[in-house]
């Protein structure tokens, strides 16, 4: 649900990383903050356990800078990826304005992206949404890893409408802007289509 | 997707901003937020500078939807209110309406008995002015919009000028 204040001239828009225990959704977020202008970023909120798996949610704000004279901010969340913290990713993407889904390129990690799709299916259903018409990215992650399967592979096996596929390494930053910025793009699209 | 926008026009913003005021006032508060169910600062009154107000409006919007699911868990529709007490500062949170939750911090100089009372008159109004803003989202989404969208013609120039290149 994007948020538009006419008194404030305000755009805020809610992006979410979803995508397999261990994919690297907080290490997107992460490389995000660290490069970040500080005067662009609020604080990283990150509910963790104690060895740095989400547990809840990361939460990073954004501001963009203006369009048409309407400040743009950006609020970027990630889901807990692991299996049975299910629920709370059902309610973290509630009122999301786009998905960013980030696949874990190593091949022993297939059969865990295809079912997180068929996951974030269900959950976006369930809060009134459709996976084949809301923002979305592709984002193979971990493309430096010597598992790692063919893009052209994981192409076959997890891009189902078009969407923007983007090749990253999020520890080291590869592809993490693009990522962003290819999802930003549809939803501010979006936003013109009224 | 544009039907579940909020958009929040210049004297609906005054008005709500008017009643958050009024509630920090009356209930002799510290700081009264007013955040969307997604986790959106819409209002702020008091001594809003002592917060990091974006944290806290998500954290407030995560709190509230995992006690929604409890509720559900439990076969209770919705816990309307919640409440934290703190050393010196209490955490007072309510649910209005659909979409918004009201945040009231208070400490010793103030009751949780008079936060209670002070946020149910302000809920009551908040509620008339959130209907009347969907009633007008109903409304233009029939057509004619008061405001022609500032965002008809967005270039990808003014999307890439955003990430800084
Ligand atoms: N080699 C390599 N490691 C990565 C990459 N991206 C992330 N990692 C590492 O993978 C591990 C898990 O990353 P996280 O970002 O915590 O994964 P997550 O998706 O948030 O996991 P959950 O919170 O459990 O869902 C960390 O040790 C990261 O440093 C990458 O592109 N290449
Ligand atoms: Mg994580």
């Amino acid at each position: 649900m994007t948020f538009i204040n006419y008194a404030s001239r305000e755009i805020n828009c809610k992006i979410v990383y979803y995508g397999p225990g261990l994919c690297g959704k907080t290490t997107n977020i992460q490389w995000i903050y660290e490069q970040a202008n500080p005067e662009k970023k609020g604080k990283l909120v990150s509910l963790a356990t104690e060895t740095d798996r989400t547990l809840f949610f990361d939460f990073l704000p954004l501001d963009m800078g203006t369009v048409k004279g309407f400040k743009v901010r950006f609020h970027l969340y990630t889901v807990p990826g692991q299996v049975f913290y299910d629920a709370s990713r059902k309610l973290i993407l509630r009122g999301c304005d786009g998905v960013i889904f980030v696949a874990d390129s190593q091949r022993p990690r297939m059969e865990a992206n295809i079912e997180s799709i068929a996951n974030l299916a269900t959950n976006l259903k369930e809060n009134g949404f459709d996976i084949r018409s809301i923002p979305y990215v592709l984002q193979l992650n971990k493309r430096d890893m010597p598992s790692a399967a063919p893009a052209d592979e994981m192409e076959r096996l997890l891009r189902f409408r078009n969407e923007p596929m983007i090749e990253a390494v999020a520890n080291r930053g590869t592809g993490v802007i693009e990522t962003l910025k290819a999802c930003a793009r549809q939803i501010l699209l979006e936003l013109q289509k009224g | 997707m544009a039907k579940l926008d909020l958009v929040m026009y210049e004297e609906e913003y005054k008005a709500l901003q008017d009643i958050i005021g009024r509630l920090q006032r009356d209930a002799q508060a510290k700081v009264v937020f007013l955040v969307d169910k997604n986790g959106q600062q819409i209002a702020a009154a008091g001594d809003v500078r002592s917060i990091d107000a974006t944290s806290l409006a998500s954290l407030t919007a995560g709190n509230v939807a995992a006690t929604d699911g409890l509720a559900k868990l439990i076969g209770e529709k919705e816990f309307s209110l919640l409440f934290h007490e703190g050393e010196k500062d209490n955490l007072h949170i309510s649910i209005v309406g659909k979409r918004g939750i009201l945040v009231v911090i208070f400490d010793q100089n103030s009751s949780l008995a008079l936060v209670r009372l002070r946020v149910k008159k302000a809920s009551r109004e908040l509620q008339e002015i959130f209907d009347k803003v969907e009633i007008r989202a109903q409304s233009e989404s029939g057509g004619s919009a008061r405001f022609e969208s500032p965002f008809s013609e967005i270039t990808d120039e003014d999307i890439d000028k955003l990430f800084g290149d």
